[in-house]
């Protein structure tokens, strides 16, 4: 069916299932283990849904000692553990082997700790991204990435997929606002890094695992930054002809010195699906910015007016700001829909790719020539502000061989992001989708360096097998571990 | 301890990251143990560290490429930071993360490099707001400790491509890998500051203060104290820091404030950073990373063997200096974790705080993997 290849499943493991799974029951509470597989069916895929596989079993913890419990027996067992979080991932990271066991954080989901005066919370990894935030709303802070499936995606995912979102063009991404957390390794020793201080005062670990993609570790409990909210915050619209005066408009807001916490970009196939699905009342134009200001009153007015002028001299087409909460919200709402408005228009894939904000004009123009090569249609959305783009290629996934010929152009927009001086993926992590792609990024010896730390976290090689290093550069790493 | 290095003949400075390469992979091979360093201007060695040979950076300088419209700087890490603020300047640009300058503290000379400020994660007051040197960092280059020439990250504001080995680097102190080029955020200046400045005021007052000032949308930018003395900075459009300014005074009405303007903002906390308080004295200087709620626990517990300490980050950082014993020093700052910045006269003390044994066991583990001969920075790092 497709062009991304998985090892073949380890036929003494899939002999033995019954008595894997008769261990992780007899040690763990009912309920915890699955293996029937109407039940695991609902997890043989994540949110890259052209690829799936069920898995052996799937561990459903509610306590670090049960993530701990179920490793080492996998451990002891030599059986691939793929870690889960809510399964929202766009590059396959939690797609499952024939072979594997699915360890979910789903369950773990208590609030440990909020402390607003040392300004964190505490929680186990299992918790959703938006309950994050509205555990906090009532004390005035909030938890800042806020990646588009942050309804249903896990502060766990988040950790391992270092998930950005919107707004971190001012506030950053995961990696930013992570103090500390609890790990199990694959010998289910349990580790803490960090904690609510500023800082590392050895090795930053806890920048090593963020976005690990569950290649080290798997982690429990989370200490996470939390930020006071802004007085207030609206959003604007400015809508361009071109492309690239839309991208010229982006560089010279950043240049002015004012720091948007939103900066985003939809181009005009975009517009139309969501203009159908969302009725958000957007200008018709080629490229529109939606870019949002915070602050007191005064501070949005002037921050508007300052964006204003700047957009003014390169003769958009629109430019609307937003006078009151319910004209905000309708600016957000088809921004906020515009993947699910794509997917009424049919398949598509989703890319993640970051270019230098410099660039994004030529990488636009490029991908543009590269649609009509493929005669496929490709739509932009995308945060603007830090160049991570979000091309979307439309398919018909019925129609033979037309996945392979999206993937292929998807592969081509990627390396021309490398190419450009930009990287494969900028918070969706490599999971599979990217993983054959990584070779055009890095050399051997930068990923050999790669695969050595995970020589140490996980020795055995156990953990989210098949993902991140492509199959033909980490084979060495694989035949040694099988004799650990 | 010597402080004056930066210009000894003895220094080895190759000039071409493959020269670097090939040098480390001879030291390797022969198992030479080297003391990397930039500028050495905030050279801090291990207690049994004699006798290395000095490798600096220094010679791989330049920048690689300036994008003021991309807010990132890729330069090589010898660069000199005056080079670089001065370049950043000129586009009304700088690194928000302000890098401490070490050399009135440490009573060296020579020129700060950017490398040694990543090796170091060296990060200034502005830590609260901003984050640290390694959340600005984008990517590096370096070589490990067998020679093999290493890229990880780019130059692009968002990438989770592979693991992240620059965050890693990025205050490993040498010990990982010579850092040979490195990828940063720059950030526009703020059109202006002020600063509050709190007269006659307890270490215990400053700190609850600084809780009820972070937990604020004003956006604080520094929140220090030094012997009775608080200053919160405000930065910002003129608009905006007026705005600011004056929520802020009508928080904190009951205390006694004077504002101090841009150009008596903009020094004070330049000698904040460079802990200016501590210069010109050969005493021992520790910096203890704590939970902001601690620091009046661990501030007293420390000042109660003798020596003076002053806060940042809102109370998340105390410095310390005096001469206390180190099991002393380390005992009081618990649960903090006291780092040991300048020797002074304690030839003896380790530079880093004990670790948990599973994380000085994965921390080893790491240093065996990129060094395994053991050549760089040997000890430093050991607690």
């Amino acid at each position: 069916m497709s062009t991304i290849t998985m090892p073949p499943p380890d036929a003494r493991i899939l002999a033995r299932a019954p008595q894997i799974i008769a261990r992780l029951e007899a040690v763990l509470p009912d309920g915890t283990v699955i293996w029937d597989p109407e039940e695991t069916r609902a997890y043989e895929c994540d949110a890259l849904t052209a690829y799936s596989c069920a898995p052996l079993a799937v561990v459903l913890p509610r306590t670090t000692e049960e993530v701990a419990t179920a490793l080492r027996i996998c451990h002891q067992e030599r059986v691939p553990v793929v870690p889960r979080g809510a399964g929202t991932s766009l590059a396959g990271g939690a797609l499952p082997t024939a072979d594997s066991i699915v360890i979910s954080t789903i369950r773990l989901r208590d609030v440990l700790e909020v402390d607003t005066t040392n300004r964190f919370i505490r929680v186990q990894t299992g918790v959703t991204n938006l309950a994050v935030s509205a555990e906090l709303e009532a004390d005035g802070f909030f938890y800042a990435p806020d990646p588009s499936s942050q309804l249903a995606c896990t502060i766990a995912g988040n950790i391992a997929m270092n998930s950005g979102g919107a707004h971190c063009l001012k506030y950053g991404v995961t990696t930013n606002n992570l103090m500390g957390m609890r790990m199990v390794l694959t010998s289910g020793e349990i580790v803490d890094i960090g904690g609510p201080v500023l800082g590392a005062s050895g090795l930053d670990l806890l920048g090593l695992l963020c976005g690990s993609e569950g290649q080290l570790a798997i982690v429990t409990e989370a200490t996470l930054k939390i930020v006071p909210k802004p007085e207030g915050a609206r959003p604007m619209l400015i809508g361009f002809d071109s492309a690239e005066v839309a991208g010229e408009c982006v560089a010279r807001i950043i240049r002015s010195g004012l720091l948007p916490v939103a900066i985003e970009y939809m181009d005009d196939v975009c517009l139309r699906a969501v203009e159908a699905f969302a009725k958000a009342g957007y200008p018709k134009c080629a490229a529109l910015l939606i870019v949002e200001v915070e602050g007191s009153e005064d501070e949005i007015s002037s921050q508007i007016e300052a964006i204003r002028s700047i957009a003014v001299e390169l003769s958009p087409v629109e430019f609307r700001s937003s006078r009151n909460a319910d004209e905000s919200l309708a600016i957000w709402k088809g921004r906020k829909a515009a993947f699910g408005a794509m997917g009424r228009l049919g398949d598509y894939l989703c890319l993640d790719g970051t270019v230098p904000v410099s660039q994004l004009p030529y990488t636009l123009k490029r991908i543009g020539e590269l649609s009509k090569e493929y005669g496929l249609e490709v739509a932009n959305v995308f945060h603007a502000g830090d160049g991570n783009m979000h091309p979307l290629i439309l398919f018909n996934a019925n129609a033979p061989g037309e996945l392979e010929r999206a993937e292929q152009f998807g592969a081509d927009i990627l390396r021309l992001c490398v190419d450009v001086g930009g990287c494969l993926s900028g918070e969706h992590g490599v999971g599979i989708e990217k993983r054959d792609l990584m070779t055009k990024q890095y050399s051997p010896t930068d990923m050999a360096i790669q695969m050595e730390i995970k020589d140490i976290f996980d020795p055995a090689w156990l953990l989210n097998p098949a993902k991140v290093f492509p199959l033909e550069t980490s084979r060495c790493h694989r035949e040694e571990a099988k004799k650990r | 301890m010597s402080n004056a290095v930066d210009r000894t003949p003895d220094v080895a400075s190759p000039s071409s990251e493959a020269e670097m390469a090939e040098y480390i992979a001879d030291r390797r091979d022969a198992s030479t143990p080297l003391q990397v360093i930039g500028g050495g201007t905030r050279l801090i060695t291990s207690n049994s560290g004699g006798g290395a040979q000095r490798l600096s950076t220094r010679s791989l300088n330049g920048v690689v490429t300036y994008e003021p419209g991309a807010l990132t700087l890729v330069v090589r890490t010898g660069t000199a930071i005056e080079e670089i603020e001065k370049l950043l300047a000129g586009e009304g640009q700088a690194l928000a993360f302000e890098p401490m300058d070490h050399r009135s503290l440490m009573g060296t000379s020579g020129s700060p490099t950017i490398g040694g400020v990543v090796a170091c994660n060296v990060s200034g007051p502005r830590r609260t707001l901003v984050g640290a040197c390694r959340d600005h960092l984008l990517g590096v280059r370096f070589i490990d400790g067998r020679g093999r020439i290493v890229k990880n990250g780019g130059r692009v504001m968002k990438n989770v491509t592979g693991l992240d080995l620059s965050k890693l680097l990025c205050g490993s102190y040498g010990t990982l890998g010579v850092l040979t080029e490195v990828a940063l955020k720059t950030l526009p200046v703020a059109e202006t500051e002020q600063t509050l400045a709190f007269k006659n005021i307890s270490l215990n007052e400053a700190s609850r203060m600084f809780a009820s000032a972070l937990s604020t949308p004003f956006e604080v930018s520094g929140a220090a104290f030094v012997s009775g003395s608080a200053w919160l900075r405000i930065e910002g459009f003129s608009r905006q820091v007026a705005y600011r300014r004056e929520r802020l005074l009508n928080m904190f009405r009951q205390s006694e404030i004077e504002v101090e303007d841009v150009t008596a903002s903009r020094r004070l906390w330049r000698d904040l950073r460079d802990l200016r308080h501590f210069a010109g004295s050969d005493l021992p200087v520790w910096r203890i990373l704590v939970k902001p709620t601690d620091a009046p626990m661990v501030a007293s517990a420390l000042e109660a063997l003798g020596g003076s300490v002053s806060l940042d980050w809102g109370g998340g950082l105390i410095w310390y200096a005096g001469e206390a014993s180190s099991a002393d020093i380390r005992r009081a700052s618990h649960p903090g974790q006291a780092l040991l910045v300048r020797r002074g006269t304690a030839s003896d003390f380790k530079v880093f705080p004990r670790e948990s044994e599973s994380v000085s066991r994965l921390s080893c583990a790491l240093r065996k993997t990129f060094d395994p001969a053991g050549i760089l920075n040997p000890g430093l790092m050991d607690s």
